[in-house]
């Protein structure tokens, strides 16, 4: 009989959930009361919405638990691992008998996130057991050529995983051509868009198969120097990567040599990004390691030519490195025969926003939006109404429930005006004003525009202005025209991606959700009661007990009546801030 | 979403309240003496020493470094994640990121705004807080949260944000 293992997820988003708590209060009853199990720690396993996790696997099978905080952690030693009486109604998934959530895991195929969740990244030896550095192994051992492992990866059809979606074994293929001495391969882990948390998840849970992956690329393109760019906001993802570096550089995967190979030598040093969105741009992310203000440059030459000090560098995301070692693992087959016929393999999405079912979810290429939105994320919460979801973070758009049958590749979501981006997938429902959405990412990308290219720097600015004013009220008839003039303008004025995408959150709302600007700006409302300026702030006399909380809170006295009756807002001071509506402790505050 | 910095206050490189111990920075000079592209690790390093970077520091490191003291402040303002004026003790990062903008963070940064009686970027007058804004902690799922020292709080309201912050405030006290 094995020991029990008690196994608690410890990603950034299960420790924010309250996760390390968890681990603390376990670890401290097994020694009070010096248990015999195993205590291990992993990361994320994608299942965000279900933190904090703790999975029990003992002779019967795997159990995994979900919504777990100290109490029922010790409930949990108590009856299942003390008594072999699992505990039924925090089971989440197990391989015993279907449960709802099992639906969430069974849509998926996992292979960048192969590892997550099934190891303690802290170790190597855990990812050495899963096939973890075989992939150098067989390259060393068969006397891979590189022309054959750039093949391979072209074979397998893989695209950059950070956005761009160019095809990684011809990138590879550059730099492999250039006959400069010194080369460099750069991951670019510098994951800024608001609502992707894939790469992050990635590091945090298996950073030796991005390392692997880097091996790889140093191998193919002969660079014996490899840089990770990580932005300084993860620091679990940077302690973990240093202890894989460390690790590594011990098991003789990082260093001269390696394999025996003589002459295939490869370190890797973190760089750690100071905050700057612009800086996922290659030439941005560049002049960022070296030193200087994050500001891109005219391509060509392109990195592959001249990059880091002036020598040919390869970019690769962290996601694309991670399929790496799979697919000279598995073959480029086995990889391509995911996915559609432009786009091959799968793709990790962060799901969030108005859903059930939050997480990392690894799809094949090909699988509809209305698939990975009901399917695997469980829809919409509190029985509203599905409106859009948003693809791609700042440079993508908003594509509407209408065409929730459109495939994930990167050919069809392009069509709809967004991108693939990173992976992002913010879902929204009724609730949300697809203006202010827009607002919210022209605020952003005019905040992280570098000011390098006039449009992008003013552009960006006027074009926020025109949004705030419609959400305000103020909006003119001539602003629809005037936006969609400034964003053609900023398109075609922009050196790089951040400023020639900027528009599209605003573009492809105007394109589906016309209706909701042209209520702002010809009624004066706001459909979805997001817009604070737009609303009109009532009392309920039915729900309303006179406690007189929102008129002792009205910062311009707009509210009067009497201790116990009926209260009622002058709407000529009103000055609709809200503050009436969430102090108020009866819902008697309505908006309309 | 960067920071927002208030232009009144740091006009330029601003007098630091106190003086500055400028010996810490020795370790770190040695560190990075004669080095290439060093110039973010080396304000990276500083505001760990500091809290902030202050005035005297960058004129230290530019002599003792041979780097531009444009180029430093050049970098020091590009990048959110540098300050010029000291902060609180504990940051608060209320995050403002797509999911946490669609789940209402705004209301999260009203009520602190209130609870604290400071605009977001500033400091409170004890000194305690500084409240920031700030793109995205990528804990999408736990929508919305904010970060203060190393802690994640998720699935926020405006009343329990308060809430936490004047549990903190009331440990500090004590």
């Amino acid at each position: 009989m094995g020991k029990t293992k008690v196994i608690v997820g410890l990603g950034s988003c299960g420790v924010a959930a309250g996760a390390g708590k968890v681990y603390e209060k376990i670890k401290a009853l097994k020694d009070a009361e010096n248990l015999d199990f195993e205590l291990g720690k992993t990361s994320c396993v994608g299942m965000c919405y279900r933190e904090p996790l703790v999975e029990i696997i003992d002779d019967s099978g795997n159990f995994l638990y979900g919504d777990i905080d100290g109490d029922k952690a010790v409930e949990l030693i108590n009856k299942h691992v003390n008594n072999n009486n699992p505990v039924k109604e925090y089971v989440v998934v197990t391989d015993l008998y279907d449960t709802p959530d099992r639906k969430y895991l069974d849509g998926q195929v996992k292979i960048a996130l192969r590892n997550c969740g099934m190891i303690d990244p802290e170790k190597i030896g855990d990812y050495e057991s899963r096939d973890g550095y075989a992939a150098v192994r067989k390259i060393v051992e068969n006397k891979i050529p590189p022309e054959n492992v750039i093949k391979e990866v072209m074979d397998s059809g893989l695209r950059g995983r950070g956005g761009g979606g160019f095809p990684t074994g011809l990138k590879w293929n550059f730099a492999n051509k250039n006959q400069s001495g010194k080369k460099y391969i750069i991951c670019n882990a510098d994951e800024g868009d608001p609502g992707a948390f894939m790469d992050r998840s990635l590091l945090e849970g298996d950073p030796h198969s991005v390392l692997e992956g880097m091996i790889i690329a140093g191998y193919a393109v002969k660079a014996n120097e490899g840089i990770i760019y990580c932005r300084a906001e993860y620091p679990l993802a940077l302690k973990r990567l240093a202890i894989a570096i460390e690790q590594a550089e011990e098991n003789g995967y990082l260093g001269d040599n390696i394999f025996g190979l003589k002459g295939f030598d490869f370190r890797i040093i973190i760089k750690e990004g100071a905050g700057a969105f612009v800086c996922g741009e290659e030439t941005a992310l560049i002049a960022s390691v070296e030193g200087k203000r994050g500001m891109p440059r005219k391509r060509p030459p392109f990195p592959a030519e001249s990059g880091l000090w002036k020598m040919p560098s390869n970019i690769n995301n962290v996601e694309t490195l991670a399929n790496i070692p799979w697919i000279i693992n598995n073959g480029a087959s086995s990889y391509a025969k995911y996915g559609t016929e432009n786009s091959k393999g799968t793709k990790v999405f962060a799901l969030a926003g108005k859903i059930n079912h939050g997480g990392l979810v690894e799809v094949p290429m090909g699988i509809t939006i209305k698939d990975v939105i009901f399917k695997l994320g469980g829809g919409i919460p509190g029985g509203k109404r599905f409106k859009a979801v948003q693809l791609g973070g700042p440079s993508g758009g908003c594509i509407p429930e209408y065409l929730s049958d459109t495939i994930v590749d990167f050919d069809s979501v392009t069509a709809t005006g967004a991108i693939m981006g990173s992976g992002g997938m913010v879902v929204m429902d009724e609730t949300t004003c697809m203006v202010d959405v827009a607002k919210f990412f022209l605020d952003f990308t005019g905040k992280e525009s570098c000011g390098k290219c006039t449009f992008c720097r003013i552009g960006t600015k006027r074009m926020l202005e025109i949004l705030t004013r419609i959400t305000e009220g103020e909006g003119e008839k001539e602003d629809v025209e005037k936006l969609e003039e400034l964003a053609s303008q900023i398109i075609d004025s922009s050196l790089c991606g951040l400023g020639q995408t900027a528009p599209n959150p605003v573009l492809t709302t105007l394109k589906y959700f016309r209706d909701e600007y042209e209520a702002h700006i010809s009624q004066k409302k706001c459909p979805s009661l997001t817009c604070k300026k737009l609303l009109t702030y009532e009392v309920n006399r039915d729900n309303c007990t006179g406690c007189t909380v929102c008129a002792k809170n009205c910062p311009v006295d707009a509210i009067e009546g009497e201790r116990k009756e009926v209260h009622f807002i002058k709407q000529d001071i009103c000055i609709r801030c809200g503050v009436c509506y969430n102090k108020c402790k009866f819902e008697a505050i309505t908006l309309s | 979403m960067r920071v927002k910095r208030i232009a009144k206050k740091t006009p330029e490189l601003p007098e630091s309240p106190e003086k500055v111990d400028l010996t810490l920075l020795d370790p770190l000079i040695e560190k990075y003496r004669n080095k290439n592209g060093i110039t973010i690790p080396v304000l990276q390093g500083a505001q760990d020493i500091y809290g902030y970077i202050p005035r005297e520091v960058f004129l230290r490191l530019s002599e003792e470094l041979d780097l531009e003291l444009s180029d430093l402040y050049g970098v020091a303002t590009f990048y959110s994640q540098f300050r010029l004026a000291p902060v609180g003790k504990m940051i608060i990062k209320v995050c403002h990121g797509t999911a946490c903008h669609v789940q209402n963070a705004g209301a999260i940064t009203d009520a602190l705004q209130e609870a604290l009686k400071v605009e977001d970027g500033e400091t409170t007058e004890d000194g305690l807080f500084t409240l920031e804004s700030v793109a995205c902690l990528g804990c999408c799922s736990l929508a919305p949260v904010m970060m203060i020292g190393d802690e994640t709080f998720g699935k926020l309201t405006g009343n329990n944000a308060v809430k936490i912050i004047k549990e903190l405030r009331l440990k500090e006290k004590n």
